[in-house]
């Protein structure tokens, strides 16, 4: 062991590195059998098993965790450029971190827009220089997000950043003719559209699910059909042209409806739900504290429960945590004023752990799948997503599910503490986090 | 009573009824020469109006000033929306004046809720967005007590009473305080509308509801007309104002349907000629007026019952 321990050296690069040996953690994946150690070294994994030794390796002790593939978030608002007082990507990929990711998606709703090769690679370099986790760039679709005229989709994809995801998360691409060209012009290079699904005319000043409590609290009202029905109209366009769609963010059971009936044809069509989209209803808005406020709304219970099953059955193939952190006036306001948006990076796993394992709807393997296999496959990222085999990339998390279930605090790694979760017991505990065989994350804090 | 006055759906029955009676003391006082009592005296009350309402900012000065209360009047129209101070830091400011009650008028739905977190004294809710109105909904049921069941009905409620309100219940904030105000009360609430001014989830309200305001007035001890935005239609709500007012609009003709003993309600301020005929307005069931004197006396009794005030010296005989 030769290499200083430093978060700021190492990581990222394969060679040159201290080696981990983790003792009897148990692995969440096919193959994993019983408690096991692992032996990091050289950024892969280089033996799993009992009873291994390496006299020059750190040892850390895996009693009661649970070893998964690190983490992959499909969407997460990085801020940066522009708007740096919310989160920087060096600030949000330390929450990612302490979240348990190895590797985001950052969506390109930034200031300048991620429209163009420059923005996406300064994303994308800024990432690796913050070196907590991958950063994966997300380019725009249209201009500025402006829905009128297609970005240099080709240019983002041939980049250092490599892009494949495209979105304008935040805004949908609403006009059928562009999202049809947009599905079609990125089969040349594997790319994927990613839908905010939300028909603009229908949503028009709209502030809350459309149901009991926005006629009561004289919200104006965001009709599930405005996410349904371009979820539909972009399923259809999917399976005309061949072309890969992600639907971002599914909010309604009618969604999960379509999205189960457009697999069940065959149709190339994915999707991700939100941490607290599987947890939290628009009830909570009963007390107008806009830190309830999202893009798309907090739905009723009996769409909870059903984007549950969908994400238990495979229909929806992903949990993605729309980490979208502000400052602190954006949220301290009246409601129809404050910012849409909540952060989760940090939250998301023990979120997963209470709504989907502690219910029983999905075992330790079905985690690993749903929040690092498929996003990782949705994102066309290499090196991340893969079972922990021997020969793979180190890249994993350690988790203890029996911690006990601790109140979430607002003063995490995000610079910004929107969470809706504050106060909310939540069972589970990140222990380690390692990326490419060097620790982001050791006994719960930033290596 | 509780600290703030922020949804009618705050009130018990019990607490509507010991507004309504406070009220009815109080209004043996407007017919004094000296309207003024002590009771409040030493207190500050603070209007805080984010939106243009001359109406309800002077009925509730009338009120505080009737009972000594010092008035502060701040009128902050302009200063939301982004730009100036936001709805927090005007709160801090009125905290460091010392104010008792703010009474707080907003376009933004739950801004009052948002206010009684931030401030100790305490909120009175003057109308906030398309949420509620819950003083105008006491002053009504004042007005309808008095009117069907006359100035001796102390400690009774609006029981059997049929109130038919009409109009864009969506985003009117007079229609969701009085519907759940009223319904406490004992009354029989219909609301009538075409289905686009209705909310979704309108089955869920204590109340019945018709698409057909003929075959509701001749059932109607009361009818509640709500003022109609014209720019409603331009969000395809309705097709034309014409089309509005023959299908909802109270003419003379449909007022004599209405039961002899009824009475005509409007919130203010009137589209004259569309969701209200003139002659209507202007005829002897038309409680508009009464409606606005009934409004200060209510107002007092809020005030009163929520600052705690003193006795009522000049009225205790």
């Amino acid at each position: 062991m030769t290499a200083a321990l430093s978060p700021r050296t190492g990581r990222g690069e394969a060679g040159g590195q201290i080696s981990w040996l983790i003792r009897g953690a148990e692995i969440a994946g096919p193959g994993g059998r019983g408690t096991t150690d692992l032996l990091l070294a050289g950024g892969t994994v280089t033996a799993i098993g009992p009873g291994l030794s390496d006299a020059g390796a750190h040892v850390l002790d895996g009693a009661g965790l649970i070893a998964l593939p690190g983490l992959v978030d499909l969407h997460t608002h990085l801020r940066e450029p522009g708007r740096e007082d919310a989160e920087t990507v060096e600030t949000g990929t330390r929450a990612a971190a302490l979240g348990g990711f190895t590797a985001v998606h950052a969506m390109a709703n930034t200031e300048p827009v991620a429209d163009t090769a420059g923005v996406v690679e300064q994303v994308w370099r800024l990432g690796r220089a913050a070196g907590y986790c991958d950063v994966q760039p997300v380019g725009a679709v249209t201009v500025g997000l402006a829905g009128t005229r297609l970005a240099e989709l080709g240019t983002m994809a041939d980049s250092a950043a490599h892009v494949r995801v495209f979105s304008d998360d935040g805004r949908c691409v609403a006009d059928p003719l562009l999202m049809r060209r947009a599905l079609e012009y990125v089969k040349a290079f594997d790319g994927v559209i990613a839908q905010h699904a939300q028909d603009p005319r229908l949503t028009e000043g709209a502030q809350l699910n459309e149901g009991e409590i926005s006629g009561r609290l004289g919200l104006a009202g965001w009709p599930a059909a405005a996410e349904e029905a371009i979820i539909a109209r972009d399923c259809l366009l999917a399976a005309h042209v061949g072309s890969a769609l992600h639907l971002c963010h599914v909010s309604t059971a009618g969604s999960a409806e379509i999205i189960r009936w457009a697999k069940s044809k065959g149709w190339p069509v994915t999707a991700e739900v939100t941490p607290h989209h599987l947890l939290l209803t628009d009830e909570l808005a009963v007390g107008y504290d806009p830190v309830f406020k999202v893009n798309p709304p907090l739905r009723t219970a009996a769409d909870v429960a059903e984007l549950r099953r969908a994400l238990a059955d495979g229909t929806i193939d992903c949990v993605a945590t729309d980490h979208a952190p502000h400052p602190v006036e954006a949220k301290e306001t009246e409601w129809s004023q404050a910012a849409f948006g909540m952060t989760g990076l940090e939250t998301a796993l023990r979120v997963v752990q209470q709504a989907m394992v502690d219910t029983g709807l999905l075992d330790w393997p079905g985690v690993a799948d749903r929040m690092s296999v498929r996003p990782a496959r949705i994102g066309r990222l290499t090196g991340h997503g893969a079972p922990l085999a021997v020969g793979g990339p180190a890249n994993l998390t350690l988790y203890d599910p029996a911690a006990p279930a601790e109140p979430v605090s607002t003063a995490g790694a995000s610079k910004s503490r929107n969470t809706p979760f504050a106060g909310m017991p939540l069972p589970g505990r990140i222990v380690a986090v390692f990326l490419r065989g060097t620790p982001t994350v050791l006994d719960g804090k930033l290596a | 009573m509780k600290r703030h006055l922020i949804s009618a759906a705050d009130l018990s029955r019990g607490d509507a009824l010991l507004i309504l009676d406070t009220a009815e003391e109080l209004a043996s006082l407007a017919d004094r020469p000296i309207k003024k009592l002590p009771t409040l005296r030493g207190r500050t009350v603070v209007n805080l109006f984010f939106e243009d309402s001359t109406r309800t900012r002077i009925s509730f000065e009338a009120a505080a000033k009737r009972l000594s209360a010092d008035v502060i009047n701040f009128s902050a129209k302009g200063s939301s929306v982004g730009k100036g101070e936001s709805l927090k830091d005007t709160a801090l400011t009125l905290e460091a004046m010392g104010s008792d009650a703010v009474v707080i008028r907003h376009s933004a739905s739950g801004a009052a809720h948002r206010l009684a977190g931030w401030v100790r004294g305490s909120v009175v809710n003057a109308g906030d967005g398309t949420h509620e109105h819950p003083t105008q909904a006491l002053l009504d049921a004042f007005t309808i007590r008095r009117r069907l069941k006359g100035t001796g009905a102390r400690g009774t409620g609006l029981d059997g009473i049929r109130v038919t309100i009409v109009g864009d219940v969506l985003h009117s904030r007079v229609a969701r305080s009085n519907v759940l105000l009223l319904s406490t009360l004992g009354a029989e609430v219909t609301l009538t509308a075409p289905p686009t001014l209705l909310p979704l989830a309108v089955d869920t309200w204590p109340c019945a509801v018709s698409y057909d305001l003929d075959t509701e007035l001749p059932k109607s001890d009361v009818v509640m007309m709500l003022r109609v935005q014209t720019e409603r239609m331009t969000a395809a709500y309705f097709p034309s104002v014409r089309e509005y007012s023959r299908r909802y609009g109270l003419d003379a003709a449909r007022m004599g349907r209405l039961p002899d003993h009824a009475i005509v309600m409007h919130p203010g301020p009137m589209n004259r000629g569309v969701e209200i005929a003139a002659e209507v307005a202007d005829s002897p069931r038309s409680m508009i007026v009464e409606q606005v004197a009934n409004g200060v006396t209510t107002r007092m009794a809020v005030l009163y019952l929520l600052l705690g005030g003193t006795e009522f010296p000049a009225v205790a005989s």
